[in-house]
């Protein structure tokens, strides 16, 4: 038995990963356009396909609860959510990250109200980018699939314990039929064999979770996640190289494309980033030095990569598809700023917002917004952000 | 790659017929995509599905906006959406109608294309009792132009139809053989 082709719904795509990774608890509360993902999950469960407690829990708040204590007890556990759902559950992600459980989740990436919106963007994400989680931008259904498998590995190693979730375009991916290539039940299992817990809430071996941390210790026990969280990347790493070796898809924190000599690289996170890589390519064959960044990892924010990857080129252009209201710019394209601030040689950063609640952007949108970068770096009227082809 | 675009009412199947098309043409060791057109799903209203096929990997996330075929499973919606938006020259439509190509072409104003019409309803009714008209409009593409061939989609129909496969296989057949195609040059 070994890979093979199927042709699924992103959503079934990520519930099949789930499945493959033999999951103990699944907690979770439908949201569109998450909702397939629970269902699918519901049915393995009820069907006997999936050997777990699905707990159907009366919000995400309890949905989170419940797998921080599930986690806790030492099972693997694994909920998904969008938008409001998330919002509501941000309290505990907090907490399973300073507990440091392994949990994995499918975020389908949603706007948050108001104004009441179902369809997708990036500001549920952003609005936890704190929270201490391994954070995942998947591009495609395979990518979903891959993404989910070795989240639980990278999370439950014991060098990381730390959870870890996947990011998808709601709808734009989560809603997409496409083929998708699944590995085996064997294959899973040897990737990812069963969890077995350095720590674990247990009568006969006891241990205390969740203490009390009075300001003498806080700072201290902050520092060492945020440093711990970072000490992930090396483990990322390295499941994705064992990846490569066994199914032959290769993954990095900033996938390139074109951008060794580039005179501008445009970044983006998640699904649009497809369309943008034809909107490039075919830039790139009218003559135009214009490279792509497709990003992968988000949280630990892969600095070096950062500084390496994007330092290559001039003019840097970054399409957020979240706005930080009030602030000074797309949450990503900051970020960015931020990393080049100290170096010598810096790219100019140019930041873009579209895409926002579900708004397609087409190749010829890419290309205008290349267009337009080109023209404020020449002008040197670089503005905090543009919102892409909003009606004034 | 030919680019596919669906219309019709909620609860018609118009996603699951994109699906199929989409599964049939992956099964068959092509490459595709399906997807409907995003947002609450209501039954009755106007939906839209879109389906590409192709020998390359599909990358591109845009909904499909020129359309290589069209496929209209409901009558009612010919007068009230565009459904010809898009269409490209020469293409391909194929609507439930229970019209002659040539006549329906006139009446809803088709130029430039090639007309397929079914009488759907009619074999949707005979067939499964009700206006579900997703398996017989597949039937009617299929013979205009197999994008995929016509046992691949009765094998995606057997997959994920279960007890009420084998009615949506003889509409989709019976479909198949009704179909009357022409090509329509500029009035």
């Amino acid at each position: 038995m070994g890979s093979k082709r199927v042709s699924l719904e992103v959503s079934e795509v990520c519930a099949e990963a789930v499945r493959l990774a033999d999951v103990d608890v699944v907690a979770a509360y439908p949201i569109t356009p998450q909702t397939h993902i629970a269902e699918v999950l519901s049915e393995m469960v009820a069907d006997g396909v999936l050997d777990a407690e699905y707990i159907n829990v009366e919000s995400e708040h309890s949905a989170m609860s419940c797998c921080i204590g599930a986690s806790a007890a030492g099972a693997r556990s694994f909920t998904a959510t969008s938008a409001q759902g998330l919002a509501l559950m941000s309290e505990m992600l907090y907490i399973a990250s300073g507990l440091r459980l392994p949990i994995v989740m499918a975020l389908v990436t949603r706007t948050l109200s108001a104004p009441l919106s179902i369809w997708g963007d990036y500001s549920d994400i952003m609005s936890v980018r704190d929270c201490g989680w391994i954070t995942l931008f998947a591009e495609d259904g395979q990518e979903v699939f891959d993404f989910t498998l070795q989240a639980f590995r990278i999370a439950e190693d014991e060098r990381v314990l730390f959870p870890a979730m996947v990011c998808m375009d709601g709808f734009h991916l989560s809603h997409v039929l496409e083929p998708v290539d699944v590995i085996s039940e064997e294959e899973a299992r040897d990737f990812l064999p069963v969890y077995r817990p350095k720590y674990r809430l247990h009568p006969s071996d006891p241990v205390s979770m969740g203490c009390f941390a009075m300001p003498d210790y806080f700072s201290e026990i902050k520092k060492r996640q945020d440093e711990e969280l970072k000490g992930s990347y090396p483990v990322i790493l390295e499941v994705w190289r064992e990846w490569e070796e066994r199914f032959g898809r290769r993954y990095a924190p900033l996938m390139s494309y074109w951008v060794d000599d580039a005179e501008m690289i445009l970044v983006i996170a998640g699904g649009y980033a497809g369309t943008a890589r034809l909107a490039v390519e075919g830039m790139r064959k009218r003559g135009m030095k214009v490279g792509l960044v497709s990003w992968k990892l988000w949280r630990p924010f892969p600095l070096d990569d950062v500084r390496e990857i994007l330092g290559k080129a001039p003019l840097v252009l970054v399409v957020d598809r979240a706005l930080s209201v009030g602030g000074a710019g797309g949450p990503i394209a900051n970020e960015i700023r931020a990393a080049f601030y100290h170096e010598k040689v810096r790219p100019q950063v140019v930041s873009m917002v579209a895409g926002l609640s579900g708004r397609d952007v087409l190749q010829r949108d890419f290309e205008a917004m290349t267009k337009r970068a080109m023209e404020l770096a020449e002008r040197g009227e670089i503005p905090y952000y543009e919102m892409y082809g909003v009606r004034e | 790659m030919k680019e596919i675009r669906l219309h019709g009412r909620g609860g018609q199947g118009v996603v699951l017929s994109a699906k199929i098309l989409a599964s049939a043409a992956i099964e068959e060791g092509r490459y595709a995509q399906a997807f409907p057109s995003f947002g609450p799903e209501r039954r009755g209203a106007p939906v839209v599905a879109f389906c590409r096929i192709s020998d390359e990997p599909v990358i591109t996330r845009e909904p499909i906006l020129e359309p290589d075929i069209i496929v209209v499973l409901d009558p009612l919606i010919l007068r009230t959406i565009p459904v010809k938006n898009g269409l490209k020259k020469g293409g391909l439509a194929v609507l439930n109608s229970c019209f002659p190509p040539e006549q329906a072409a006139e009446r809803y104003g088709f130029t430039d294309c090639v007309l397929a019409t079914v009488d759907a309803n009619e074999i949707s009714i005979r067939f499964l009792g009700s206006a579900i008209t997703n398996m017989a409009m597949l039937g009617a593409l299929l013979k205009a132009e197999p994008v995929v061939s016509l046992e691949s989609v009765i094998a995606q129909i057997e997959k994920k139809m279960g007890r009420i496969a084998d009615k949506n296989i003889a509409a989709l057949k019976e479909a198949f053989e009704e179909v009357r195609v022409a090509e329509i040059v500029s009035a």
